[in-house]
């Protein structure tokens, strides 16, 4: 489930985030507890605890009193437009980068990327 | 409730032989504490004088502020689950036992000790000694999470476990844990299998304290730098190197601390590939014999 060389409270932070994402979680909608995520994935109260504060001072979830932590309104828009962002430099740079060392002309990378457009199996949230 | 754990100067002798070198420790209460350390570092020992069954032979221990050993006013709020498995008299039957213990602890919970039982499938009328390894040692979890005594310690109570009786251990030891909160002390070596259960991790060396931290800045706290022998050499000098592997004209060094972005960045541009290192290989590392000068200068994370 966690592996084992990164903090584990970032790598639960980054799972919700990415169920944000793709609509597996949606906003308003409440998450787990941090006890009901300790004991689900078998981790440290205060690690799950910690992941959740976290997401609440970026804004993703918020606390309502007594009831329990729930989806940010703006969260899921957010979250993508923080993606697209850093989606050139996270994602196209390496890749162009490989094509380089590999010798791939940028042509032949256009291409490509336009055929995976094109191409209906490839949906969204992949 | 919960107990914190103090130790100052704590050492314990066998005969010639000092088996705890003088241990201060600094434990809040309601914590799980992971304890590692290689066979023989002095984790059993420093167990045995938590629960006041051994004498500190210098030093002083204190669990939520009192002296535990001929105490029994702390020890009754105590439970140890030693190695071995033997809670009780090896010939009698397990009800008995549990009987026992209801009797010496005042925070017994027999309803859960009866649960327990049922989910370990453990038979009552049989004698301890006619238990499998497996089976006594998953008796020790009965005892020790029924006992609910507010510093409970296993000491490698997983030992004889199949993989599904282990998991259904780390199930029961969280689930009590957030319905009765209360301070666990966990020695293992499955640190892969145990350690996203700790808060805190207790590494023991050669009967001193190699490093406590928090478990999850442990995660950060290692990194393997990897490129041409020279290169490597050159980024890596000053840092707290644990150990090198060599691959032809590769070197991989794995750095103990954490890089700041320019070093990341420096690294990059050298060509260097940097990557995690595991906490059990930290632990294998910060253990092995030739770090063993390196320890010093790894307890400053304590504070």
């Amino acid at each position: 489930m966690f592996d084992d060389h990164s903090p584990i409270y970032r790598q639960i932070a980054e799972q919700i985030k990415a169920d944000v994402l793709r609509g597996v979680l949606v906003a308003e909608e409440q998450v787990m507890s941090t006890n009901q995520y300790a004991a689900h994935y078998r981790i440290n109260p205060a690690t799950a605890a910690k992941a959740f504060q976290h997401l609440v001072d970026e804004g993703v979830i918020y606390k309502r009193r007594g009831v329990g932590m729930f989806v940010s309104a703006d969260a899921p828009t957010r979250l993508r437009d923080e993606k697209r962002e850093r989606f050139f430099t996270d994602v196209l740079e390496p890749l162009v980068a490989q094509a380089r060392t590999l010798g791939i002309p940028a042509a032949d990378v256009v291409t490509h990327i336009q055929q995976l457009f094109e191409n209906d199996d490839l949906g969204e949230g992949r | 409730m919960t107990l914190s754990i103090q130790t100052t100067d704590l050492r314990i002798r066998y005969g010639d032989t000092e088996a705890l070198h003088g241990l201060d420790l600094d434990l809040p209460g309601g914590k799980i504490y992971g304890l590692l350390g290689r066979n023989g570092a002095g984790k059993s020992t420093l167990l045995s004088a938590l629960a006041g069954f051994r004498k500190p032979s210098a030093g002083t221990v204190l669990v939520g502020g009192q002296p535990v050993f001929e105490n029994v006013t702390a020890t009754t709020k105590i439970c140890l689950i030693r190695e071995d498995g033997w809670v009780g008299d090896p010939t009698d039957n397990i009800g008995d036992i549990l009987e026992m213990a209801k009797y010496l602890r005042p925070s017994w919970d027999d309803t859960y000790a009866n649960e327990l039982l049922d989910r370990f499938a453990l038979p009552r009328k049989k004698a301890l000694n006619a238990l499998s390894r497996g089976q006594r040692s998953a008796f020790g979890v009965v005892v020790g999470l029924a006992s609910r005594a507010p510093l409970t310690m296993f000491d490698e109570a997983h030992l004889g476990m199949d993989a599904p009786t282990r998991q259904l251990f780390l199930d029961e030891l969280l689930r009590d844990y957030l319905a009765n909160p209360r301070t666990f002390v966990i020695s293992t070596h499955l640190i892969e299998e145990q350690s996203p259960l700790f808060e805190d991790v207790l590494i023991i060396d050669r009967g001193r304290v190699l490093l406590h931290e928090e478990l999850d800045e442990l995660r950060t706290r290692g990194v393997s730098v990897t490129g041409p022998a020279e290169v490597v050499e050159d980024f890596v000098a000053g840092l707290t190197v644990l150990g090198r592997q060599r691959l032809g004209p590769t070197v991989q060094a794995m750095v103990y601390g954490t890089l700041d972005d320019d070093q990341r960045r420096r690294a990059r541009g050298r060509g260097l590939e940097l990557g995690p290192v595991g906490v059990q290989d930290l632990f294998i590392h910060l253990t092995s014999a030739e770090n063993a000068t390196n320890a010093p200068n790894l307890t400053g994370a304590d504070a």
